[in-house]
């Protein structure tokens, strides 16, 4: 069983000490929600897991897998842009993505899955926030990987939104996947939760 | 390969579509070579002998020109962070969006050059020559650039600084792609500035790459 393990970690930003010797342990089918007041240093714990930042301490690894390659490349970073270009269609944007990160899947379905199915031809510069969003979520579908990292995710989705987005977190968990994600509301599924914050200095 | 190969089309679509690509880095190139023989007057002696250097000249700012989006726009809409999370080696990422650069802005100064060497009063023979040293060459200018462009992704206004921090660096370059250009018209000697010319290129498609990676590794944090 795959499991996520993070040790000791640290995190210097600017000079600033954010967080030392954070540890956490994730397994298939896990979720974890990070939470606590702004500047606490839940996106930069998400960068660390996504292998966008160097940590000062600790590392991030994979365990109890044969296969175990970087973290980066088999985690899904949602952050809070949307990593699409404007002058592109929809449909050209996510295809892109899917060859880029190595999906086995198309598309349409994807596109299906968080409603867009009918924007397929419009040039991503006319999406609304919350449809980006949507399409941002369009990616982790089409491409499988274990884990998500997810910044913010129900940011600029609308309630119906946010139940889909509550729908494929579950499916992701129920397939043995994990997910962190940071938020300031509730996610809508299960999940453990890590406050980061004061507590942790 | 179908990740690199994915990233090429998308570069190259995304120059096509966006204005600043292909056609302005002709457009610039034009304006360049025009201008020199207002500045000059009309001493067609005088042209025909400096014509390869002003080429080049142009050629080399026209090349800069587009040169400080490539890293900066995949940075401000958050792609730079899902390239790096790819199973594509860095460098090689680093070095397909070289290639899609090349090809949309690169290879159309080639092309535009024996109209531009017309305007110039040159020979057939040396705007071959041009045109050649330009080929060779030009793939050089794109991959010094690289550099500059990692390191730009980091700062506010990182376009200004760019050409600051990479035409010194193309000095090389431009040296051997004039002397070779000017051998084959005099006839004395192509071979040894041209192989050089090559060897540059050769180098900075190897350095270029390894030292764009890992300048943008540490843009991103």
């Amino acid at each position: 069983m795959l499991r996520l393990s993070a040790t000791g970690l640290g995190c210097v930003r600017g000079f600033r000490n954010v967080f030392n010797d954070l540890n956490l342990q994730l397994s298939s089918g896990d979720a974890l929600a990070l939470t606590g007041p702004n500047g606490a240093g839940k996106s930069s714990l998400l960068r660390l897991l996504a292998g966008l930042l160097r940590p000062s301490a600790g590392r991030v690894a994979f365990e109890g897998d044969t296969d175990e390659g970087a973290v980066a490349e088999r985690a899904h970073y949602l952050g809070h842009l949307d990593a699409f270009k404007t002058a592109l269609t929809v449909g050209e944007n996510i295809e892109f993505w899917i060859h880029y990160l190595g999906g086995e899947h198309d598309a349409a379905p994807a596109l299906a899955a968080v409603g867009l199915e009918s924007l397929e031809h419009l040039p991503a510069a006319y999406l609304s926030a919350g449809q980006r969003r949507r399409l941002s979520l369009a990616r982790l579908i089409a491409v499988s990987r274990p884990l998500w990292l997810l910044d913010e995710p129900a940011s600029a989705l609308d309630s119906a939104g946010q139940e889909m987005l509550a729908g494929l977190m579950r499916t992701h968990l129920a397939r043995g996947g994990m997910i962190v994600a940071a938020t300031h509301g509730p996610l809508g599924i299960e999940c453990k939760e890590l406050q980061l914050g004061r507590s942790n200095q | 390969m179908t990740a690199l190969a994915a990233l090429l089309v998308r570069d190259m679509r995304l120059a096509v579509r966006i204005g600043g690509g292909a056609l302005m880095g002709v457009l610039f190139f034009l304006i360049v070579v025009t201008l020199t023989p207002f500045a000059i007057g009309p001493d067609l002696v005088l042209l025909k002998r400096i014509g390869p250097a002003i080429l080049w000249i142009g050629a080399l700012l026209a090349s800069l020109l587009a040169l400080d989006r490539l890293f900066a726009a995949d940075h401000e809409d958050g792609s730079l962070d899902l390239l790096l999370m790819g199973s594509a080696p860095l460098e090689l990422t680093v070095l397909t969006k070289a290639l899609a650069h090349w090809i949309t802005t690169g290879l159309p100064l080639v092309i535009a050059t024996p109209l531009l060497g017309l305007f110039l009063n040159l020979e057939p023979q040396a705007i071959g020559a041009v045109a050649l040293t330009l080929l060779a060459g030009t793939p050089a200018l794109t991959c010094i650039g690289l550099i500059g462009a990692a390191l730009s992704v980091a700062l506010r206004r990182g376009g200004l600084l760019l050409p600051v921090l990479v035409l010194p660096l193309t000095v090389p370059v431009l040296i051997f792609g004039v002397a070779a250009s000017n051998a084959a018209i005099t006839g004395s000697g192509f071979g040894a500035p041209f192989m050089i010319l090559c060897a540059l290129t050769l180098g900075s498609l190897v350095l270029g790459p390894l030292a764009a990676g890992a300048a943008l590794r540490q843009g991103v944090e």
